[in-house]
């Protein structure tokens, strides 16, 4: 007879098992890395470059050119990206018979969705990492302490997104259908977060969107430790930026389990 | 305890579900003992896929219960799971992983881990031939090799019940005499119960006992013998060019009434050797194949459905009988 174990054990078991397996996957299609990291450092070297002359933040000490300041906003989208469309492989899972037997196993829901996530988040910093550690190679300098806060914020980051494609992927059987809802929603959710342009100075109405954006505060936060105190007026305070995350993060993972329990009656 | 018990089971899909909807099961009452074979027999859309996906838990039934060795599959969940091993009739293997790799997760969904785990999945690989190829990737094997694996990974939990639905689609003859040789050395060596679901008569041949499901209800239960002793002597099958003309002639002329399905004129009759020779001769050229056997599953389900098992499923039409009493 096999060894009983815990249910805490049996849970953790099942999560890493599952998270594995994902890392696995990924290592066999190498393809996938190319896709999710060059198209946004493409995107921030020539918008960074075309924009340096014309955009300037701060003053003396503290001004940052446009390559610096889009660069929390780059590192968001490479790991926004790549969490959320890694969360595409549960709708392949199902397709190709993988998830029905994890479905029937004695795991809890939870197993299947912490798995994905944590994997999703895994492969986001695989892709972001390379670009983060260029930071100070454009001027941006790190101490200890800033790199540890930067890599829990970026953790939130893609840990809640992912929660979010999982949300979404779970009902769905296309993974066309996934890219096109996912895009309207992204993208709208990138731009209004601070990324591309500084917040503390549009109008009202748009100041109200950006404010309601959860994305807001992790790009926040990011600029709070990786440019110089003062550079950027007006941010909320590191604190709360992190509750924010740390809300936001629990929130979609809650969403992402709802949504499991409900899928026994198709 | 009985192995597999259930309790008037019905179930209906929401309009907007994917599968058909409409009532899929209507008050289905069974049980398998322990040890036994037991299969269900019917067409596509009888109702034995939603049985399947009930006692599998993958859909909770709209009413009724059912029970494996007594835990209830919908209020104990887990206990259920853990004693049964579920062979999907498509593919659950994870094609970018190897045999190997494959069997471990799956190990590990069960709470097995470690030196225990590994030992497991080394007998398994070993008893379905599976060791030369542990590193190989799932993508690469044939469809013989990947339903061994399928099957390894339902039984690696050494559960006490094994559930398989229509387990040998798309396997040819050979790649099938081998997986039923498996389920019957299963059956005897580790005394598993088994469950499955079958729409070819010659494989309920291999059960036990087989219950027989048509329209959402089990309409006949009994072993294979009992099932087709219920129809008296033989079975004459008859191939013309013109059936119709044939069919009305027969009756009037011999008493008794054959049946056209799919083109075939069909009759059951005792004594069926004495009445080969006057059909033939009272239609003279007229027939192109005349046959006689015992009766197979496969009338005992025409006996009771008057439809063909393999089109029954299909909106086929409802079968043409002589029309003079």
């Amino acid at each position: 007879m096999p060894r009983r174990r815990p249910k805490v054990n049996n849970l953790m078991l099942a999560v890493w098992s599952l998270w594995r397996r994902e890392m696995v996957r990924f290592y066999r299609d190498r393809s996938r890395v190319i896709g999710g990291l060059v198209p946004p450092v493409i995107f921030w070297f020539f918008i960074g470059s075309g924009l340096s002359g014309s955009f300037s933040v701060g003053s003396g000490d503290t001004a940052l050119n446009y390559r610096q300041y889009f660069f929390p906003g780059t590192l968001v989208l490479i790991f926004l990206f790549t969490a959320v469309f890694s969360t595409i492989s549960i709708i392949e899972d199902r397709r190709e018979g993988f998830l029905q037997s994890v479905l029937v196993a004695p795991v809890p829901r939870m197993a299947i969705v912490l798995g994905k996530l944590f994997g999703s988040a895994s492969l986001a910093f695989l892709q972001g990492m390379p670009f983060f550690i260029a930071a100070p190679f454009i001027g941006l300098h790190l101490t200890l302490s800033s790199l540890l806060i930067s890599l829990f914020i970026l953790f939130g980051v893609a840990f809640s997104l992912a929660g979010v494609g999982f949300f979404i992927a779970w009902r769905m059987d296309s993974t066309q259908g996934f890219h096109a809802i996912m895009n309207m929603g992204l993208i709208p959710l990138w731009l209004l977060s601070g990324a591309l342009f500084p917040i503390h100075n549009i109008p009202g109405w748009l100041a109200m969107l950006v404010r309601l954006n959860p994305l807001t505060y992790s790009i926040a936060a990011l600029q709070h430790e990786l440019f110089p105190p003062g550079a950027i007026p007006d941010l909320p305070p590191l604190g709360f930026c992190v509750a924010v995350i740390v809300i936001f993060s629990l929130a979609t993972l809650c969403a992402a389990v709802f949504i499991t329990q409900r899928g026994r009656d198709q | 305890m009985k192995a597999v018990e259930t309790r008037s089971l019905r179930h209906t899909y929401p309009a907007r579900s994917n599968a058909k909807p409409g009532m899929a099961l209507k008050g289905i009452d069974f049980s398998v003992e322990p040890g036994e074979v037991f299969g269900f027999l019917g067409p596509n859309g009888s109702g034995k896929t939603t049985l399947f996906k009930i006692l599998s838990t993958l859909i909770e039934p709209s009413e009724g219960t059912a029970f494996i060795f007594g835990c209830d599959v919908v209020k104990n969940v887990d206990e259920a799971r853990k004693k049964m091993g579920i062979v999907f009739q498509y593919p659950s293997l994870d094609k970018m992983l190897t045999v190997e790799e494959n069997l471990t997760s799956q190990g590990h969904l069960y709470g097995l881990s470690g030196a225990p785990l590994k030992k497991r999945v080394e007998e398994m690989m070993d008893r379905f031939g599976l060791t030369p190829r542990r590193g190989e990737s799932v993508q690469h094997l044939s469809g013989g090799y990947r339903r061994r694996v399928e099957l390894a990974k339902g039984l690696i939990h050494s559960p006490e019940l094994l559930i398989l639905d229509e387990p040998s689609t798309g396997l040819d003859p050979a790649a099938r005499r081998e997986f039923w040789e498996t389920i019957g050395a299963l059956k005897k060596k580790n005394g598993m119960t088994v469950l499955v679901t079958t729409h070819m008569g010659e494989e309920g041949d291999k059960c036990d006992r087989l219950a027989i499901m048509y329209e959402g209800e089990i309409i006949a239960t009994g072993t294979p013998d009992e099932l087709k002793s219920g129809i008296g002597g033989d079975v004459i099958t008859i191939h013309s060019g013109q059936p119709d003309a044939l069919l009305d002639t027969i009756d009037t002329k011999f008493g008794v009434r054959p049946v056209l399905l799919d083109g075939v004129i069909r009759m059951e009759l005792p004594r069926g050797h004495e009445m080969i020779p006057k059909i033939v001769e009272a239609f003279p050229g007229k027939i192109t194949a005349i046959s006689m056997g015992k009766p197979t599953l496969e009338d005992v389900f025409v006996h009771k459905t008057g439809r063909m098992l393999w089109l029954a499923g299909e909106g086929a039409d409802a079968p043409k009988e002589a029309k003079g009493e």
